[in-house]
């Protein structure tokens, strides 16, 4: 109640020096990035557009979850955030609407082509390159060279030392197997997981766990979203990044109107203002440091470099259907995740 | 048994009447559909009637045609005919079953048949025409037609001679049956059906089977060295170590508590209960502060004796370890009610035909404890099996079922087959775990609280016996309070397990308090959401203990049909998954008739329903211990059902009420799985928050926040036992251990 009492003052307040944007109605979003940059959201676009904001705050795998569910009779309006990957399979399962935003061709090609490829039911509002995160103080002790590419983390130095997530749970995972499929192409593919196997340690379920291990020193290195090893650096953690040197995939952060939202008009408003540089700068303020999809947005300077990293041209069409995912993840799942430790 | 009142025809017909009349008043004066503001906004008074949303149900037949809403109503008025009726009990009794069951299943059939965009199935559309009208959830109006037409059934079937005629007990069994069909079968059904359906909702029942069968289940790699078992086999195996060791450990502490003449016994009572209050992650995030490969042992080791840190405590162990933390305290609360009520009386009559104190424990007090401990271990086995916390901090690459259905609903796949699926395997483990249990309980009786005086000192434990328990309980116990303190500091340094500069930032952040112009300003971050869970929990604890003693009651005490299938559904909400019920409640109570997602009853009524299995449990074991020569004496005496429930059952059953308090308390101040789905931006959750501080590393927070809800179950419990007080069973102290009697 307090939140709800705190956000419509603000929204009253807001109101009043915007002169005649009185609240006009109400928005709920659901939110799939980290909780100040959600607080953050909340707030700003109340101020823009004088309409009262709720915000619900879950990870992307629980949102399309609860869309899902609650698809015969839908409570959200709009859903900001979260891996492009469960915003490409809810726009697949239809749970998601259509929409042309007319801030689109200012957006930087990746997000344009996801967007079309979506058939305009999401589109990105940033992105986050995959890589490796490594704990330095781990390294160091054991004397180890940090891994600067995906053939490095053959190395039989790191037997044991590294950790990713498990494909079955986890959408970072199939991310990277998805690029290594890219990179190398298929069969290549599964012989490097194949060799990598030796020195896992764990697959883990969630796929933020193996950076989180990595800050801790559980383990020395793991493959993650680099952004991830950004805030765990920042939170005071022994942890660098580095990507791929043959090049390496990445995931959009994307938006999406929920098919049947009560505030349509509103959810519109609020997709071509979460496009703008304004609303994009907020990513920053939180400290989170993707890669705005604007072009206008000015770049956070802790931000790994998009310019710096070889990105490949990654088929978010072709890799983000249901059925692609599903036959990658059987074969990881006989070919990989049935082997021995 | 009863008895004879002065005319009950006269009774039956007034109670049917008033329940009739409060039926029509509701239906008449108050908004059929749930208003949008909630139940205390009363803005619909103004134009009642006005529209569809504002107007009570003949409003809604006779001015918005609202014609399907007629045959229920007609059912209620049916009733207004018992004066015409012969004044023959069961003849009234048989009318009224009739009226008031046709009644309720023309409530659901309308309520199901017509949602927020009309008809909700094409067929319906085709055989009854065409309507415009359109139905939200049920509002106060509905809700209270619904209590009446239950309450005219239960008058009915005890007319009718069912439950002996008693229209309390008919009453009691159909207010328990009916919530927990509602509220636990009908969700738990609906998301398992989904297992015979394909991902695009296709029935195709064959696809269980191929899901079942499946090799990520079952495999038996592990047994040959060629890889990782199935879940299944992991899941049971892990429940059934939990479920051996919590009893033990249980055990070995009720029995320290009220055997022995330890010293330090408030000390070892708080150190068994800090784990239950805990909440989720917390234990799994200390335990891999102290054994993690970078924790405080590993390092110790590696400096001290070169030897290499190792991640054992990901895997099998670690889950273990933290489970058996976890869990230990249940056990515990299930033991010590049933170690305290064996009497002492068998026992020194067992001495006084010189047996000695290890022959007694063995032949006498040991068996008196049996459903205890199988309860205990029961327990134990289902909150491993539907543990998903401990298995996600700490399970690396070990999988069960919780953390597959779990990452099957929000994972890469959102396969809500393969989720179901699983769901009935847990389920199935669940129902195997119960029908053991019972086999082992049998039908023996184990009572020993009888209304015979004095029943003699507790014989002091076997010295061998006393020494293993405590070799046993206290060194973990020790560990707890070590475990514990790491904790508690990691709320008063900079980065917990890496910069230890002690700080009150975390707690100034959470909970900072403002003094501003108009009185303080609540500005730490956590205080929204503490407030939710302080009010939501405490809202619920007593309906759940309500409701779980007086379904143990039910259960323990009367014999009626289908008491067999109650007791069962009872435990369905406990042996599944959180993450299960969680999706099962959004779709189940998203869309009329019950469309209470988004607000603080869907929160308090999960709660409720997932936590009163443990009240039932409770209860029913702590009755098998009561002689029902007891409540034979009460109804003797006059005593009627409510009467007897009141005055001597539940003062006896003290201690399984403090333990439904505490656990309905805490479970809903700890619960996460469950609640991620439900909670909203106005109704958010301290655990919803703490977890979300995890997920982000934002750890000194998420300790701090913790520290201080353990803060608030602690005083919580303390005002419980206040309140409840202790049972007195007319016995004397215990013995000093010192003074052991008849040695042998």
């Amino acid at each position: 109640m307090r939140r709800v009492f705190r956000i419509s003052c603000l929204a009253v307040a807001a109101s009043l020096a915007a002169g005649p944007a009185f609240a006009q109605g109400n928005l709920n979003v659901y939110c799939s990035v980290q909780a100040e940059w959600c607080a953050l959201i909340a707030t700003e676009f109340q101020k823009h557009a004088g309409v009262k904001v709720a915000i619900t705050q879950k990870g992307s795998g629980e949102t399309i979850a609860q869309i899902k569910a609650e698809a015969a009779n839908p409570k959200g309006d709009v859903w900001f955030g979260g891996t492009g990957d469960p915003h490409l399979q809810a726009a697949e399962d239809n749970l998601t609407d259509s929409y042309k935003s007319p801030a689109l061709p200012s957006l930087h090609a990746w997000a344009q082509k996801q967007a079309a490829d979506s058939g305009y039911r999401t589109v990105g509002i940033y992105a986050g390159a995959l890589g490796f995160g490594y704990n330095t103080e781990l390294i160091a002790k054991k004397k180890m060279t940090a891994p600067a590419c995906w053939a490095d983390l053959l190395q039989p130095a790191f037997k044991g030392e590294i950790q990713m997530a498990n494909p079955n749970s986890s959408g970072t995972a199939y991310v990277a197997i998805a690029t290594l499929v890219q990179v190398m192409g298929e069969e290549k593919a599964f012989v490097f997981l194949k060799g990598m196997h030796a020195n896992i340690n764990a697959y883990t379920r969630s796929g933020t766990a193996p950076m989180k291990a990595v800050a801790r020193g559980e383990t020395a290195i793991s493959i993650s979203f680099v952004h991830d090893g950004v805030t765990e650096a920042l939170a005071g953690f022994p942890v660098k990044t580095a990507t791929p040197c043959e090049g390496t995939g990445y995931e959009i952060g994307s938006i999406s109107i929920i098919k049947g939202a009560r505030n349509l008009a509103n959810a519109r408003k609020f997709v071509d203002w979460a496009l703008s540089p304004a609303a994009q700068q907020l990513g920053a303020q939180a400290k989170q440091f993707q890669v705005p999809s604007n072009k206008d947005t000015p770049v956070p300077a802790e931000a790994p470099k998009f310019a710096d990293i070889k990105l490949i041209d990654y088929d978010f069409a072709k890799y983000g259907k249901t059925a692609e995912r599903k036959r990658l993840i059987a074969r990881w799942d006989s070919e990989i995740g049935a082997l021995a430790k | 048994m009863m008895p004879a009142a002065p005319s009950p025809v006269v009774t039956l017909r007034r109670a049917a009447l008033l329940w009739t009349a409060m039926g029509l008043a509701g239906a008449a004066l108050l908004p059929w559909y749930a208003q949008p503001d909630g139940v205390l906004a009363f803005d619909w008074i103004g134009d009642f009637g006005g529209t569809a949303e504002a107007s009570g149900a003949f409003t809604l037949v006779l001015r918005h045609g609202f014609w399907w809403l007629w045959p229920l109503l007609g059912a209620l008025l049916g009733c207004l005919s018992l004066p015409l009726l012969p004044a023959h009990r069961r003849t009234i009794g048989t009318v009224l079953t009739a009226l008031a069951g046709a009644g309720l299943a023309l409530f659901w059939l309308q309520g199901l048949a017509i949602g927020v965009n009309g008809w909700t199935a094409d067929w319906l559309g085709a055989a009854f025409g065409a309507i415009d009208g359109r139905q939200f959830g049920i509002g106060a109006g509905a809700t209270v037609v619904l209590v009446a037409l239950l309450a005219l059934l239960s008058l009915g079937l005890a007319a009718r001679g069912a439950f002996k005629g008693d229209a309390f007990i008919a009453g009691a069994v159909v207010a328990v049956a009916a919530s927990i069909v509602i509220f636990t079968v009908w969700p738990v059904l609906r998301i398992l059906v989904q297992a015979f359906n394909t991902t695009e909702g296709a029935f195709a029942p064959a696809l269980l089977l191929e899901r079942l069968s499946a090799p990520k289940i079952w495999a038996l790699r592990c047994l040959w060295g060629g890889g990782g078992c199935g879940v299944a086999w992991n899941t049971l195996f892990l429940a059934l170590c939990c479920g051996a060791g919590t009893t033990a450990l249980g055990l070995a502490f009720a029995l320290i508590a009220t055997r022995t003449a330890f010293t330090f016994k408030k000390t070892l009572r708080v150190l068994t209960i800090l784990p239950i209050i805990t909440p989720p992650f917390v234990i799994g995030l200390g335990l891999i502060l102290v054994f993690g490969r970078a924790g405080l042992v590993n390092q110790f080791l590696d400096s001290a004796f070169g030897i290499a840190p190792t991640r054992w405590i990901y895997g099998f162990q670690g889950v273990l370890l933290a489970q058996l933390f976890a869990f230990t305290p249940v056990a515990f609360l299930v033991m010590i009610g049933v170690v305290e009520g064996v009497s002492p009386t068998l026992e020194e009559a067992s001495q006084t035909l010189r047996a000695g104190r290890w022959d007694t424990f063995r032949t006498v007090s040991l068996p008196l404890m049996k459903p205890g401990l199988a309860n205990a271990f029961l327990v134990g086995f289902i909150e491993s099996i539907a543990d998903f916390g401990n298995p996600i901090v700490l399970g690396g690459d070990y999988g069960v079922l919780s953390t597959e259905i779990y990452f099957a609903v929000v994972g890469a796949q959102l396969d809500y087959g393969r989720a179901a699926t699983l769901a009935l395997l847990l389920l199935a483990f669940a129902l195997g775990g119960f029908f053991l249990q019972r086999r082992v309980v049998g039908t023996r009786s184990y009572a020993t609280i009888a209304g015979k005086g004095d029943a003699g000192l507790p014989v002091a434990l076997p010295d061998g016996l006393r020494r293993l328990a405590q070799a046993i309980a206290l060194p973990w116990a020790a560990f707890t309070a070590l475990l514990y303190v790491f904790v508690f500091v990691g709320g008063f340094v900079k980065i917990w397990g890496r910069d230890h500069t002690p700080t009150l930032q975390h707690y100034a952040k959470a909970f900072a308090i403002e003094r501003g112009p108009d009185g303080l300003l609540w500005t730490g971050a956590a205080w929204h959401s503490f407030w939710t869970t302080v009010k939501l929990a405490a809202i619920s604890a007593p309906l759940t203990a309500l409701l779980g003693l007086l379904a143990a009651w039910l259960l323990a005490r009367q014999r009626f049909t289908g008491r067999g299938a109650l007791e069962f559904a009872t435990l369905l909400s406990f042996a599944v998954p959180g993450t299960v019920i969680g999706v099962a409640y959004v779709f189940t109570f998203n869309v009329p008739p019950l469309e209470i997602t988004g607000t603080a009853l869907i929160l308090v009524l999960c709660f409720v329903f997932r936590n009163m299995p443990v009240g039932v449990r409770a209860g029913m074991a702590a009755m098998s211990q009561i002689d029902r020569s007891l409540d034979e004496a009460s109804a003797m005496l006059r005593g009627r059902a409510p009467q007897t429930l009141a005055y001597v059952v539940l003062p006896l059953l003290r201690p399984a009420m403090v333990g439904a308090l505490v656990y309905g308390f805490v479970r809903s101040v700890t619960t996460v799985s469950a609640v991620v789905f439900l909670v909203t931006a106005e109704y958010e959750l301290a655990t919803t928050y703490i977890v979300l501080r995890v997920i982000n590393g934002d750890y000194g927070l998420a300790i701090a926040y913790s520290c201080a809800l353990i803060a608030l179950m602690l005083a919580a419990i303390l005002l419980i036992q206040l309140l409840v007080g202790e049972r007195r069973l007319g016995r004397r102290a215990a013995v000093p251990a010192t003074a052991p009697v008849g040695r042998a």
